[in-house]
């Protein structure tokens, strides 16, 4: 059987009091594009942070590719590249600098860096803005350096946080076709959180992440029938409520 | 589907590689900002060129080790400036990690395969390397100001620079782990540099301070700017001084090892606080 790409077990993560994951389990099989929706606060960007070893989970399992990224971190983390939904750009490097960086980050030599560089710049449409500033490039370039940058080292898994955030239709557009070209093309495993309906397709995998819980997993069409839904947008909401009225229920149980 | 994997990563050369890349990225971002290398030429010359000029005749400095003459007030305190502009550097290190941490370029150094500690130490290393660069560029301006330490002296302080710069920066990178956003780290200027630098042997003489308070005596005797100050003062004229080198090699100790601590994922501070923009 093939190894999953990302597989996740009972994670949970709190940070005082407040619980921002609740025994979260999901896998993310590898060379496929799994999105990850939920609404703001739903625990997205606590979770790539775990998965990316920012901080360690209370509790719980991450394994990229077989590798635990608590006990053998190194080896998980080179596997897979991040895009945080914040911008991580330094704006004062060049953007051949910015990758040279980043290349190094990974134990990437220069001679080795230059020819990866040549070859994501060329996929995402960068190529003659190698030696300009990164301030000097629109929000769309910006996004999609960072993707490029993310792929630097070839990682078999990319997780992007809300990466469509702040562009426009057109940048938003062509960035999902890029990384949708990822997966068919390269093979790359994509982990893609978002809340936005229209970034998922019929093909995708989709999990439903809310307040820290996941509601549901499985393919678009498992999903709508597990939500007995006849679209994305209604499972979601049916989903939402389902949750609402259990945890309505469990408080007054209490 | 074969999971990729590169030769060099976490090899060796791996560990070369990543060292270099974050000394480089510090450099170009020491040149690309000239402002901070001007600023930091420029405020030991001020002290030296206006404030030791003034206060000569007042402040005179009897004949203390290492000198062997009666020496000038600016001489004095070269080595307090000296110790001021790494106290600067490695606070303004830090400062530039708050703000990475805060615009997120921190998370991305964070997220390299290799040890967290070896990573907050390449860039502890890179913050010396430039601190490095602004005492020499100041001894040189110095050196027209009749501030002549003898040649021998350059060499030798070379290993204790690396050394005060460390415990420097580890202070640094302590105090960037314990404040979230830039407005807040700002009152370190405030809390940190000030009392140092003042409370310490950097201006004048402890024995003149402890004439005047005891107790203030004692503070600066504990306070390790001050013996980071008289380390660089004996190196500056080939001379040794264990006492004070081994306070600072145990003060970076400390320092250090709490700084990691503090960025430790499942231990330190910001692991149970969470840093900015991270809370979704």
């Amino acid at each position: 059987m093939t190894q999953p790409a990302l597989r996740i077990e009972a994670l949970s993560h709190s940070f005082g009091p407040r619980k921002a994951l609740d025994r979260v389990s999901l896998t993310v099989p590898a060379g496929s594009f799994t999105a990850l929706l939920g609404l703001n606060g739903a625990g997205k960007t606590t979770l790539f942070s775990l998965v990316t070893r920012l901080y360690d989970s209370t509790s719980g399992t991450i394994e990229v590719f077989g590798f635990d990224v608590r006990r053998e971190a190194p080896e998980a983390l080179s596997r897979l590249g991040i895009v945080f939904q914040a911008r991580t750009l330094d704006l004062d490097l060049s953007v051949r600098q910015s990758l040279l960086y980043h290349a190094a980050l990974h134990g990437i030599g220069r001679r080795q860096a230059q020819a990866r560089i040549a070859h994501v710049l060329d996929k995402f449409d960068l190529a003659d803005r190698l030696h300009d500033r990164v301030r000097n490039l629109s929000g769309g370039q910006m996004r999609r350096l960072e993707i490029a940058r993310a792929l630097i080292h070839d990682p078999a898994l990319l997780l992007l946080d809300e990466p469509t955030v702040g562009l426009d239709v057109e940048a938003r557009q062509g960035l999902i076709r890029e990384v949708r070209r990822l997966v068919a093309e390269e093979g790359n495993g994509i982990l893609w959180a978002t809340h936005l309906l229209d970034e998922i397709q019929a093909t995708d995998r989709l999990v439903v992440l809310h307040r820290g819980r996941i509601l549901a997993q499985g393919t678009v069409p498992e999903v709508l029938a597990q939500a007995e839904a006849p679209d994305i947008q209604t499972a979601f909401l049916k989903l939402i409520d389902a949750f609402k009225e259990t945890a309505t229920g469990q408080e007054a149980a209490e | 589907m074969s999971v990729r994997k590169r030769t060099n990563a976490l090899s060796p050369r791996g560990y070369a590689i990543c060292f270099a890349g974050i000394v480089w990225r510090e450099a170009l971002r020491f040149i690309s900002q000239r402002g901070r290398f001007l600023s930091a030429l420029v405020r030991p010359l001020v002290w030296l060129f206006i404030f030791a000029a003034g206060l000569r005749s007042v402040l005179g400095v009897s004949i203390i080790p290492p000198y062997e003459t009666y020496v000038l007030y600016e001489v004095y305190i070269t080595p307090g400036l000296v110790a001021m502009i790494q106290l600067f550097n490695g606070l303004q290190s830090s400062l530039s990690m708050v703000y990475d941490r805060e615009v997120g370029a921190m998370r991305i150094l964070l997220v390299s395969p290799y040890p967290r500690w070896f990573l907050l130490l390449a860039k502890l290393i890179a913050g010396v390397f430039v601190s490095i660069l602004q005492v020499y560029a100041f001894l040189l301006v110095a050196y027209f100001w009749e501030i002549e330490p003898p040649l021998m002296g350059y060499l030798t302080l070379l290993p204790v620079l690396v050394l005060t710069g460390l415990m420097m920066g580890s202070m640094g990178l302590l105090l960037s782990s314990l404040f979230r956003q830039l407005e807040n780290f700002a009152s370190v200027m405030n809390f940190v540099i000030f009392p140092m630098f003042f409370a310490s042997s950097a201006l004048y003489p402890l024995w003149r301070v402890q004439e005047a308070s005891p107790i203030l005596y004692e503070i600066c005797r504990l306070n390790p700017f001050t013996h980071a100050v008289e380390a660089i003062r004996f190196a500056l004229y080939a001379r040794f001084d264990g006492a004070s080198l081994a306070i600072v090699a145990a003060a970076t100790a400390i320092f250090l090892t709490l700084s990691l601590f503090a960025y430790n994922p499942s231990k330190g501070l910001i692991a149970r606080r969470g840093a900015p923009a991270m809370a979704d």
